[in-house]
């Protein structure tokens, strides 16, 4: 299982929980199996989030891999100007 | 090189060490300069077509209205009238959704308004005419009926309970019950425990402070060159940051197949995340598909000011604690942003990049995103983070002074550094604050003595950068010189570095290398310019392009030499072959290869297209200098220091031009420029003379130091450099004012009458 940490406003979706576990490879697995447990997050990842997979923050490579000891953040999807 | 292939692995593995480079880090003549500086390079302006057409736009006069009715009979009866469009010309099928699931429709809404005018200068009807000047006139006589609504220009006034609601519903779960409706978005992130961190602090310190809004100042207004026919095919010629994402938007907008749009973006007179997004260019085509003639359609400055994106505005309030010895013990901050009458203002930025330059066990920051009567917000370099950071770093500032610490090695002390969990959540990679830091310290400027009247300001800042999605295709010549496509427009000299790095690659000299921005119908897809990704992403695709190209030009060699392709190996422009087993052979010049290509196995390229996951994060530390006249208000920048970590500065002249053009940017912020709104919710300073940018004569020289910490994502080691300057100016500058006027200046801009009200007030007159 990974540990994936969400930002502290995501409470509201996910139970009351800051960490999510959920069996995942890649970094669209990822994402899936947050909406499998809490689908209220559906909306948010629609909306567009990054990931951060050990400091690397990934904006949208589903296939990027993720390791049982990958720390995990889900971060708001970033853009530039 | 396929997508499947590019696997970036796990804290990014894309370095190649030991580079000895030939090309890289020299400065040559930029490859477009000749065109720009005769008249030759042809902007969003300079496009025409047989049989063109003139548009113009009708925009509200009002910041927030009901229209009841349209009537544009009288505009197409004007002789020399083509076509008149409104918002039953574009797509109905695009809904309405919560937050930014949303934003196609928000982004339709902002290019021609719905049934309600939501500010002043929105969009509401539009004409194609033989003339310019008949477009206008016709526009004068569509007469529309509206309902005037109150309205709400104020982040803070948008947020209190009696604020006009602007779109009820259109907030997403994020936002906490019992929020006004114009709260749309809410972020809240952080670690440890903020209560205990500020108990253990000798000094805490709480204040707010507010930014207004303010345009990126692109000197080449918006224009474009739309044809459209009954058929569904068009192609349309525009300024952008981003010709994919228009085609994107348009065909959406207009229900055309993606593919039957062809976009080709023009030389940019400036950009700055400004040009991210789409305004006119949807109109030009609905016209144009009505018409059956070609429109443009060409934005006026006013135009530019009232209907294109400024940044956010800002409120924030701040609470930092720490002791005496520098230490800090915890952080917060709550930061509202308003970007307009629809959702995005970048709060989640402002909060993310508020502390990250600092290892904190104890941060808590809070994000609102406001919707108010103005214009949609578009990105401006580093959207978000030169906000937070004229925040928080002037509270730091203020503990220094009173804790008597100095200033550089108080953030040297806290600074993040690899292995640091970020305040946004993750721990960093490898990273360049420390470095920067410890430069500044070194530089001359820092120890220099300041005059009577000056005070000194420094300030740290960070920006994430971007990858995004990248094509590009090289082509070599039967004369051994190269060709490069690449879709990512030229804002910042990224030609001339897409040549470098080819050359070094390919071990043939920067001029005989061309760099050409593709059209949409001659490349894959590729991401806008924005995010500072275009040296880091097109570059990585550069060089992999390079690279395949070497790699058949080995393949050629062995073949002629009759010897295995690894039995070669390239070198400085030449096949060679790798050792004594591998054969006695003359090696072979590019030229001497690519002359037989066609007979020995056809046309020689490369390509590379992927969606590279490995920018690298950039921190920049200024130092400032500045002089108040109290008897005006009136504020000079003596002297000013940039130093940031480039990675690797491909073309250090670029890189130092985009340090000085933050720098530059951020002293307008801080010092003049801001969006003003009168009682009636209108704009009242849509122009160059009253919004006032700096000139030549504003500025100091602007010193630079570039830090190279390599980014382990790149092969070169390359981090975007475009943003992250434009971070630390806005406190920079204060922290110097304030040291100068002996007032903490909290409100920005600092323009002359708030300096005398701040020095009025501390004075008690």
């Amino acid at each position: 299982m990974v540990e994936v940490h969400l930002w502290s406003g995501l409470r509201a979706q996910a139970g009351g929980r800051e960490v999510v576990e959920v069996e995942a490879k890649t970094v669209g697995e990822v994402l899936s199996g947050l909406v499998a447990a809490h689908p209220e997050l559906q909306e948010v990842i629609d909306a567009g989030v990054s990931v951060a997979v050990d400091g690397r923050i990934i904006a949208s490579g589903l296939t990027e891999p993720v390791n049982e000891d990958s720390e995990v953040y889900l971060m708001q999807r970033l853009k530039g100007g | 090189m396929a997508l499947d292939e590019y696997k970036p692995q796990k804290g990014g593995d894309e370095l190649e060490q030991g580079h000895a480079f030939k090309y890289v880090g020299t400065r040559p003549d930029r490859p477009d300069g000749t065109d720009k500086v005769t008249g030759r390079a042809r902007f969003g302006a300079d496009i025409t077509a047989p049989g063109m057409l003139h548009g113009a736009i009708l925009r509200s006069p009002h910041a927030h209205a009901r229209i009841v009715s349209i009537d544009t009979a009288k505009a197409e009866a004007l002789d020399g009238v083509k076509a008149v469009v409104t918002r039953a010309d574009f797509s109905d099928a695009i809904q309405p959704a919560p937050g930014m699931a949303g934003e196609m429709w928000n982004v339709l809404e902002n290019v021609m308004a719905g049934d309600k005018a939501l500010y002043d200068g929105h969009a509401i009807a539009a004409v194609a005419a033989t003339s310019a000047l008949t477009a206008r006139d016709a526009v004068k006589l569509i007469e529309v009926t509206y309902e005037v609504l109150p309205h709400v220009t104020d982040v803070d006034a948008a947020m209190a309970d009696d604020a006009p609601v602007i779109r009820d519903g259109t907030a997403d779960k994020s936002v906490p019950p019992g929020l006004h409706p114009n709260v749309v978005r809410y972020h809240q992130s952080g670690h440890g425990d903020v209560a205990t961190g500020f108990a253990e602090a000798d000094l805490v310190i709480e204040d707010s402070f507010t930014t207004e809004a303010t345009h990126q100042g692109y000197i080449e207004p918006h224009a474009c060159l739309g044809i459209l026919g009954g058929d569904g095919k068009g192609e349309l010629w525009c300024c952008t940051q981003g010709h994919w994402n228009v085609q994107k938007i348009c065909a959406a907008l207009l229900d055309l197949e993606t593919s039957q749009l062809r976009v080709t973006a023009s030389e940019i007179g400036g950009g700055f995340g400004g040009k991210t997004t789409v305004f006119i260019e949807p109109v030009a085509l609905a016209l144009s598909r009505k018409a059956n003639k070609p429109v443009k359609l060409v934005m006026s400055r006013a135009e530019v000011f009232r209907a294109t994106g400024p940044t956010a505005s800002t409120s924030m309030d701040i609470k930092i604690g720490m002791n005496k010895d520098g230490t800090i013990t915890a952080a917060q901050g709550v930061f509202r942003a308003q970007g307009g009458a629809f959702p995005g203002a970048p709060m989640e930025f402002t909060a993310m990049c508020a502390f990250a330059p600092y290892n904190l066990a104890n941060v808590h920051q809070v994000g609102y995103d406001v919707m108010t009567n103005r214009p949609k917000q578009a990105a401006y370099r580093a959207p978000g983070s030169p906000m937070a950071a004229f925040a928080v770093e002037s509270v730091i500032d203020e503990l220094c002074n009173q804790l008597g610490l100095d200033p550089l090695e108080v953030r040297l002390k806290n600074a993040s550094r690899e292995g640091t969990r970020a305040s946004y959540g993750p721990k960093f990679q490898r990273i360049g604050l420390v470095e920067t830091i410890e430069a500044a310290m070194a530089h001359p400027h820092y120890s220099a003595p300041l005059e009577p009247g000056q005070g000194r300001g420094i300030s740290c800042g960070f920006w994430f950068n971007h990858g995004g999605e990248t094509s590009v295709t090289l082509a070599l010549s039967e004369d051994g010189s190269a060709q490069i496509m690449v879709g990512t427009p030229d804002i910042g000299g990224s030609r001339s570095s897409m040549a470098l790095m080819a050359a070094e690659v390919l071990g043939i000299p920067y001029e005989n290398i061309r760099v050409t921005v593709a059209d949409t119908a001659s490349l894959g897809y590729n991401e806008v310019s924005h995010g500072s990704r275009v040296t880091y992403a097109s570059g990585l695709a550069t060089i992999k392009a390079a690279e395949a190209a070497v790699r058949e030009l080995c393949r050629r060699a062995a073949a002629k030499w009759g010897i295995e392709e690894d039995a070669v190996y390239w070198e400085d422009g030449y096949a060679k072959p790798s050792g004594p087993n591998a054969g006695d052979f003359e090696p072979l010049h590019i030229s001497k290869i690519t002359r037989r290509m066609g007979a020995t196995g056809g046309p020689i390229n490369g390509h590379f297209e992927a969606t590279p996951e490995g920018a690298g994060v950039s921190f920049a530390t200024h130092i400032v200098d500045a002089e108040v006249d109290p008897e005006t208000g009136s504020t000079k920048v003596v002297r000013y220091t940039v130093v940031q970590d480039a990675g690797k500065a491909i073309h250090p002249t670029y890189v130092e031009g985009q340090f000085q053009g933050g720098a530059a940017q951020g002293i307008g912020w801080a010092l003049n420029e801001e969006y003003i709104y009168g009682a009636d919710g209108r704009l009242q300073n849509a122009g160059f003379l009253d919004y006032r940018i700096p000139v030549a004569s504003d500025l100091p020289m602007i010193d630079t130091v570039i830090v190279e910490v390599p980014n382990p994502g790149h092969p070169y080691g390359v981090r975007g450099v475009g943003e992250t300057s434009i971070c630390p100016p806005l406190a920079a500058i204060a922290n110097a004012v304030s040291a100068a006027a002996g007032v903490r200046m909290r409100n920005l801009p600092m323009s002359p009458p708030r300096i005398l009200a701040a020095l009025e007030e501390q004075s008690g007159g």
